[in-house]
């Protein structure tokens, strides 16, 4: 028996196909999982997302520790509720998790990590915290179990979400730019997601997790599981911890180079001199798009092949009900030019390369 | 609950087998294997003419989420798949026991049909199964 999130009820109730998610028991789908996506890409749909976990780091040196904690640079964050998608590296420059963070106030920052690494990420905040300490005031680091997190994505996602407020938390929410968030009463809201949809995501108290979502679906807003919410994101171009890049891989090798601020020279972030070594010696492998021209699906740890340069791996693969063909990721070598072929079950399939993302606002950016 | 047509014999696999009046056995996926496996979007169906031992991977049905193979029930030789599956696999899970057929199959011995499970052996195996 896994972990539960305050809607595990209603999803039995709703009568989901649960299944193990990194410890925890979530809906993978309610009906058809195709349906649900083509909710999200063509409507709205929601998605329990509250096994993730949210960690609120308040101090007077907040920002300063989390500029040394994450590749990215909380130095960016000047707006209030403004946030930043950021990996956290160990010493090798490897990835430990992807997150984001959101600037609440001067002294206080919001993390949300993945849940299959929870533990593992809030013993690294807390043992590098306890280091940076040295002389300084105490680090408060908060895990906000209290909250359940509901994203509401697709096209009319902001529209339905806001008719659960008054009209003026309303307003407040929908006057919110892309990558902001704001405490609008009981409820934080922030304009950022997982699917390439605009939309919401709801961190609110557990015990009003429920009603959130009953109101939701009877707004038209289609409930959404785990697998819509894969396909989506990988059409989106957006990586999945795990699949996609670990402890073993950096950003550069995954497609993440642009989430790692160098700048300013002196930021001396966890990882910092492993990466300059790694751009010094010249890139040895990136993460590509891969679009697959036979019929078939690509899946993740199958053999990519590239014609006179060596071969990679697909490190996350599906089929793309927006595209009706299949798509992935794969990490191969720096040289890979426009076509490689797939092993699949020991046939070699045409794949196309292509930048991500394939889909973004429910279009298709394939030529 | 899943349907289980009764005129029709089963595997422990989830595969079904009808005979045909010619002779020739049609296989398919139950509906209780298309509903656990999601909506399909690839089936790879064999060439006519392959021979098939029993239990041997004969076909493999991808929905989004994850590939599984599909097992030749009995011993046979392969008479055609079925080619509306190359742009219509949904119809797997639309119509399991009638337009979502995999294949066709001249049975090596007919006898190895009938030792296969009947509908209400079938339909005991899922509820041991926890279905």
């Amino acid at each position: 028996m896994g972990r539960k999130t305050p809607l595990f009820a209603l999803h039995q109730e709703l009568g989901a196909r649960l299944v193990d998610f990194g410890g925890w028991d979530m809906p993978v789908q309610y009906g058809s999982q195709i349906a649900e996506h083509h909710a999200v890409r063509r409507a709205a749909g929601v998605f329990d997302v509250s096994h993730m976990c949210v960690v609120d780091l308040t101090g007077p040196h907040a920002r300063p520790y989390l500029q040394q904690l994450l590749a990215n640079d909380v130095g960016k964050l000047t707006q209030l509720g403004k946030a930043l998608y950021s990996c956290m590296l160990n010493e090798s420059g490897g990835v430990v998790d992807d997150l984001i963070v959101y600037f609440l106030s001067e002294g206080c920052f919001r993390l949300v990590v993945n849940a299959g690494t929870r533990d593992k990420d809030l013993e690294w905040i807390r043992r590098h915290a306890r280091e940076f300490e040295r002389g300084t005031s105490a680090l408060q680091i908060q895990e906000r179990s209290d909250l359940a997190i509901l994203a509401v994505q697709g096209p009319e996602a902001r529209a339905k979400a806001a008719q659960l407020l008054s009209p003026t938390d309303a307003g407040t929410a929908l006057a919110l730019q892309p990558y902001c968030a704001a405490q609008i009463d009981r409820w934080f809201i922030a304009r950022t997601g997982y699917t390439g949809e605009d939309g919401f995501e709801l961190m609110l108290p557990a015990a009003e997790a429920q009603a959130t979502w009953r109101k939701l679906n009877e707004l038209g807003v289609a409930s959404c599981g785990l697998g819509a919410r894969d396909t989506l994101r990988l059409e989106a171009g957006m990586n999945l911890y795990g699949n996609d890049m670990d402890e073993s891989t950096s950003p550069f090798e995954s497609g993440l180079s642009w989430t790692v601020a160098m700048l300013p020279r002196e930021r001396g972030f966890i990882g910092r001199a492993a990466l300059e070594s790694l751009r010094a010696r010249g890139e040895g492998a990136r993460l590509v798009g891969l679009v697959l021209e036979d019929r078939g699906v690509l899946r993740s740890h199958q053999k990519v092949l590239v014609p006179g340069v060596g071969e990679g791996q697909i490190t996350s693969g599906t089929y793309s009900p927006t595209l009706e063909r299949s798509i992935a990721l794969a990490r191969v070598p720096a040289a890979t030019a426009a076509r490689v072929q797939v092993d699949i079950r020991g046939k070699l399939l045409d794949a196309r390369v292509v930048k991500p993302p394939f889909v973004r606002f429910g279009r298709s950016l394939l030529n | 609950m899943s349907h289980v047509p009764p005129d029709l014999h089963y595997t422990k696999t989830h595969e079904w087998l009808r005979t045909l009046p010619d002779g020739n056995i049609e296989i398919g996926i139950t509906d209780h294997a298309q509903h656990a496996l999601g909506d399909l979007v690839f089936v790879e169906v064999p060439q006519a003419g392959r021979t098939l031992k029993a239990g041997e991977t004969c076909a493999v049905v991808e929905s989004v989420k994850a590939a599984s193979d599909v097992y030749a029930p009995i011993a046979c030789t392969v008479a055609g798949g079925n080619p509306r599956l190359a742009n219509e696999p949904e119809a797997v899970n639309n119509d399991p026991y009638g337009a979502g057929w995999l294949m066709r199959v001249r049975p090596e011995n007919l006898a190895s049909v009938a030792a296969l499970l009947s509908a209400a052996d079938y339909t005991s195996f899922l509820a041991a199964e926890g279905e």
